[in-house]
């Protein structure tokens, strides 16, 4: 019951960052897909003991992968579905006991609160740079496929 | 206007429209190309930053500028010009009409009106704080704060005109806000209620742009974007720090 509510909460989430940063109505439930898919999967590595830095990584692989897909079916640009999607994914929290940490001069603490979004947003954009590799491989590989077989 | 004036000025049009509005860059110099190849100009440059946009067409006397003084986010207009160039590919309009109708999209105000942005933030905010923190005590608290600090960001911005200074007063408005709910017992855990509430005001397009335009090669717009969410994220931080150093 928490997975599925934690589920529909990246969904809804997802819904309201589009509604703020104004997206085509046509996309809000495509990129709340894209959102709840991706946070399932985060939830999954979590499952496994895999970390947040890990499952960052794993989700923001999803995002870039999914979105260029989801762009090429609407016809619409890649960032209309990968900015509202990775709203879950922002450290939000970690960003906030830094300066929390920071303000309060616990800096041993705040240091460490420093790496760990250092770590997650690092992960986060290695995620979409293997993404984009994954996008040219899916799209050399369907260009492959079609000249193998111009009947289909 | 001649035949190459024309096509310069449509092509800078849709590239203004679109970095003013959030796309990223290498979209932005693939549509202007685009537009230019379906237009009869093989030989087209563009060079696109965050602050300007130019393009000349080679071996003619066609060359011009256009400056981009403010940046906003409006991810459906980019859809449009996406969409406008799509239609003048397939031979759908001609292109006085695609410069006639980026030139009336260029001057609609925003599609979306205030009341939907702050269910939006309501939305963001709320769910978002159970996400993290695990807990839905605070949830309340939490989507009223954070829909009054977005309403706070919106309409100083709107008059201010100063994005940096609009989020800082916001912070500030969400941190005592956060303080007061949970001094008359409405909410019990401050870090909570404000990280929740923060989450509408987060700099996502700049940075999420920042990243894919410094990966494309884009040295110069790439990292100023990161400038531009580092100095929002501090910003934000700003305020926070100095609420929870008075209280």
């Amino acid at each position: 019951m928490n997975i599925i509510g934690q589920l529909i909460l990246a969904y809804v989430a997802v819904l309201g960052f589009g509604l703020i940063i104004n997206i085509p109505h046509q996309a809000l439930n495509l990129a709340g897909w894209i959102g709840t898919l991706t946070w399932g999967s985060y939830l999954i590595v979590q499952a496994f003991d895999g970390g947040v830095v890990f499952g960052s990584l794993i989700g923001s692989v999803g995002i870039g992968v999914l979105s260029s897909m989801a762009a090429r079916y609407k016809k619409m640009p890649a960032i209309i579905f990968n900015i509202p999607s990775l709203v879950s994914f922002v450290p939000g929290s970690q960003a906030y006991q830094m300066v929390r940490n920071f303000a309060l001069g616990n800096y041993r603490q705040a240091v460490g609160f420093t790496l760990q979004l250092v770590m997650i947003t690092g992960a986060i954009a290695l995620g979409f740079l293997l993404a984009e590799l994954l996008n040219r491989l899916i799209a050399f590989c369907t260009l492959r496929w079609r000249l193998a077989h111009p009947d289909r | 206007m001649t035949a190459d004036e024309l096509i310069i000025a449509t092509c800078l049009k849709a590239g203004k429209i679109m970095v003013e509005n959030g796309s990223e860059i290498s979209r932005v110099d693939d549509t202007m190309m685009r537009i230019a190849q379906n237009a009869g100009v093989i030989s087209a440059n563009t060079y696109v930053t965050i602050t300007g946009v130019m393009m000349s067409i080679q071996g003619r006397n066609a060359t011009q500028i256009m400056a981009i003084n403010k940046r906003t986010i409006d991810l459906e207009k980019v859809a449009q010009v996406n969409q406008l160039s799509r239609e003048f590919a397939a031979s759908a309009i001609d292109l006085p009409t695609l410069h006639q109708r980026l030139n009336t999209l260029d001057a609609a105000s925003r599609s979306f009106p205030l009341w939907l942005q702050l269910v939006g933030a309501a939305l963001v905010s709320g769910p978002l704080m159970i996400m993290f923190r695990q807990e839905i005590v605070n949830t309340w608290p939490t989507v009223v704060i954070g829909t009054l600090g977005y309403l706070v960001f919106y309409l100083l911005n709107r008059y201010l005109k100063i994005k940096f200074l609009s989020e800082l007063v916001a912070a500030l408005i969400i941190g005592f806000g956060a303080e007061w709910a949970v001094q008359i017992g409405w909410g019990t855990n401050v870090n909570d209620i404000i990280i929740g509430s923060l989450m509408p005001l987060v700099p996502g397009v700049p940075l999420t742009n920042a990243v894919r335009d410094t990966l494309a090669g884009n040295f110069v717009s790439g990292p100023a974007r990161g400038v531009e969410a580092l100095i929002s994220a501090a910003a934000l931080g700003f305020g926070i720090a100095v609420v929870i150093t008075l209280s």
